[in-house]
């Protein structure tokens, strides 16, 4: 990376981080409604790992994964939010007029997700292993939890800001939530896949990478050191990104074009 | 000095108000998407995540809910969807206040509390449109409804009340707050104290804080009454209804006391 390209990335990310940092309304809710849902699940389903095949016998160690993508949906909102009032009030413009690289105003964006994105991660592990849950893979995995936990809330932020550059509308980027939601809902969120028994829900849980990526970080929660989940959802994390990115890029230079 | 409208006057001041804000917002909420989309799919996902994706909490040792799960999931998102029209309306409130419509209103209305009215008829018109949505999609999925007619009824007389119930509460927000940013304070609590209640399993298989909470929750009673009703066994009727008809009288001053604020406010 030049230098001149690190220093409008540096400039960029401060500014994200900073305006992420200073907006509690965005940080509160990403932070209090994944740990209510976490609490109430945990309390309302802990007969679920009476069930035969459950993989293990407490359920806030299964469900605390559920709170790390309800982070990553957090994120899609507040990035795609934030950039798309950066268009709304002509920042988006103003850069335009400079030698500002879309790689550094991209980039730099995704700092702020970053930081709400550890921010999430520790607070929700540090709520979960206060609430009982384990960690199979003890310390090493705490901290692959936290560094998959970043990436994929980074990953989806690029989806936060695709939406943005092609709308330019923070409400239309507010009316993505409830599609993520989706494909939260329709994960093996609440079960694990083996013991989803509905047909149809089975075979859209197996579809949905969200299965996979709470399998990543269940398999560390639960089994151990796993190789395969792991792999597939750090892969599945490193493609919503490339693909999030790319589509952000194209948006960026469509949009520029328009201005 | 003017007379003092004679009764007949302001009752048909009340009710040509009340069709009038009702029949803007139906309108509104049939023709724009926005507004119709989210209130059919919500519950519909919520409903197919916890009837479909945990249907095997059915066979929790103690599970003994005689109509099968997707009917004990079905009245959740019965009472739900019910909580949550009242809710939507509350942002479609918060939204003519912010656009300066709902001042309008307040100028043109010859009974003010018609306006409240108003979009509670509204609510509870967006609640039917979602239910029968969702009745068609849990027949489709196989629900069992081992209910008489009458135990029906019951389900669906409580679901109404917590619409209007709901809608109160929201409205009083909305008139105090008039802005949509009030949004989350409307949703919330409603949010909260629903999902504090017996959502996955009975109570009786709930256990620590989750369900010392939920046995003095409301909802609860709303929530086991429901279930009693559609399997054919009613139980805490009298409980629930008491409840369900407490709560529209508390929110409907909440929501007198929202309208004068708004009054005041011009």
């Amino acid at each position: 990376m030049s230098s001149e390209l690190r220093t409008q990335v540096g400039q960029l990310a401060r500014r994200s981080v900073m305006r992420t940092l200073r907006q509690p309304a965005q940080i509160v809710p990403a932070l209090i409604f994944p740990l209510f849902l976490l609490a109430v699940n945990a309390g309302g389903l802990k007969d679920a790992t009476n069930l035969p095949g459950f993989p293990t016998d407490s359920y806030i160690t299964f469900a605390v994964a559920i709170t790390f993508m309800q982070g990553a949906l957090f994120s899609v909102m507040n990035t795609g939010t934030d950039l798309a009032r950066d268009i709304e009030t002509g920042f988006l413009n103003r850069m335009a007029l400079t030698p500002l690289r879309g790689a550094a105003l991209l980039s730099g964006l995704l700092a702020g997700s970053t930081v709400l994105g550890l921010l999430q991660a520790v607070a929700f592990l540090t709520a979960g292993l206060a609430g009982g849950a384990e960690i199979a893979a003890g310390v090493g995995g705490a901290l692959v939890i936290l560094v998959l936990a970043v990436a994929i809330t980074v990953a989806f932020g690029t989806i936060g800001m695709f939406a943005a550059l092609r709308t330019g509308s923070g409400e239309a980027v507010q009316g993505l939530f409830p599609v993520f939601f989706v494909f939260l809902f329709l994960s093996s969120m609440a079960l694990p896949l083996d013991l989803i028994t509905t047909d149809w829900f089975h075979t859209v849980a197996s579809i949905n990478p969200v299965t996979y990526l709470l399998e990543a970080f269940r398999s560390l929660l639960i089994e151990g050191w796993e190789l395969g989940p792991l792999l597939l959802g750090f892969g599945i994390a490193a493609a919503i990104f490339a693909i999030g990115m790319t589509a952000a890029s194209r948006a960026l230079k469509t949009r520029l074009v328009r201005t | 000095m003017n007379a003092a409208p004679a009764p007949a006057t302001e009752n048909a001041g009340f009710l040509g108000v009340a069709r009038a804000v009702a029949w803007r917002s139906i309108h509104l909420f049939l023709h724009n998407p926005a507004f119709l989309v989210p209130s059919l799919i919500f519950p519909l996902f919520f409903f197919a995540s916890f009837a479909g994706g945990l249907a095997a909490v059915s066979n929790v040792p103690g599970f003994d809910f005689p109509s099968g799960y997707t009917a004990f999931q079905f009245v959740f998102v019965l009472l739900q969807s019910a909580a949550f029209g009242g809710v939507f309306t509350g942002f479609a409130m918060a939204r003519d206040f912010e656009t300066g419509f709902a001042r309008r209103y307040l100028l043109a209305a010859a009974n003010r509390n018609g306006i409240v009215a108003g979009y509670a008829l509204a609510a509870m018109f967006r609640a039917l449109v979602t239910w029968t949505v969702l009745v068609v999609v849990a027949l489709i999925a196989g629900m069992e409804i081992d209910g008489s007619g009458v135990d029906l009824v019951g389900l669906f007389g409580l679901a109404i009340l917590v619409n209007v119930a709901a809608t109160l509460w929201a409205a009083g927000v909305a008139m105090r707050v008039r802005s949509i940013q009030g949004g989350p304070l409307m949703q919330l609590p409603i949010f909260l104290i629903l999902f504090l209640a017996p959502v996955y399993v009975p109570l009786d298989l709930l256990s620590g804080w989750i369900h010392a909470v939920a046995s003095v929750n409301p909802v609860t009673a709303l929530l086991e009454a429901g279930r009693g009703f559609i399997s054919g066994d009613p139980t805490v009727v009298g409980l629930a209804f008491a409840i369900a008809v407490v709560l529209p009288i508390l929110f409907a001053l909440w929501s007198r006391g929202g309208l004068r604020r708004a009054e005041a406010a011009g």
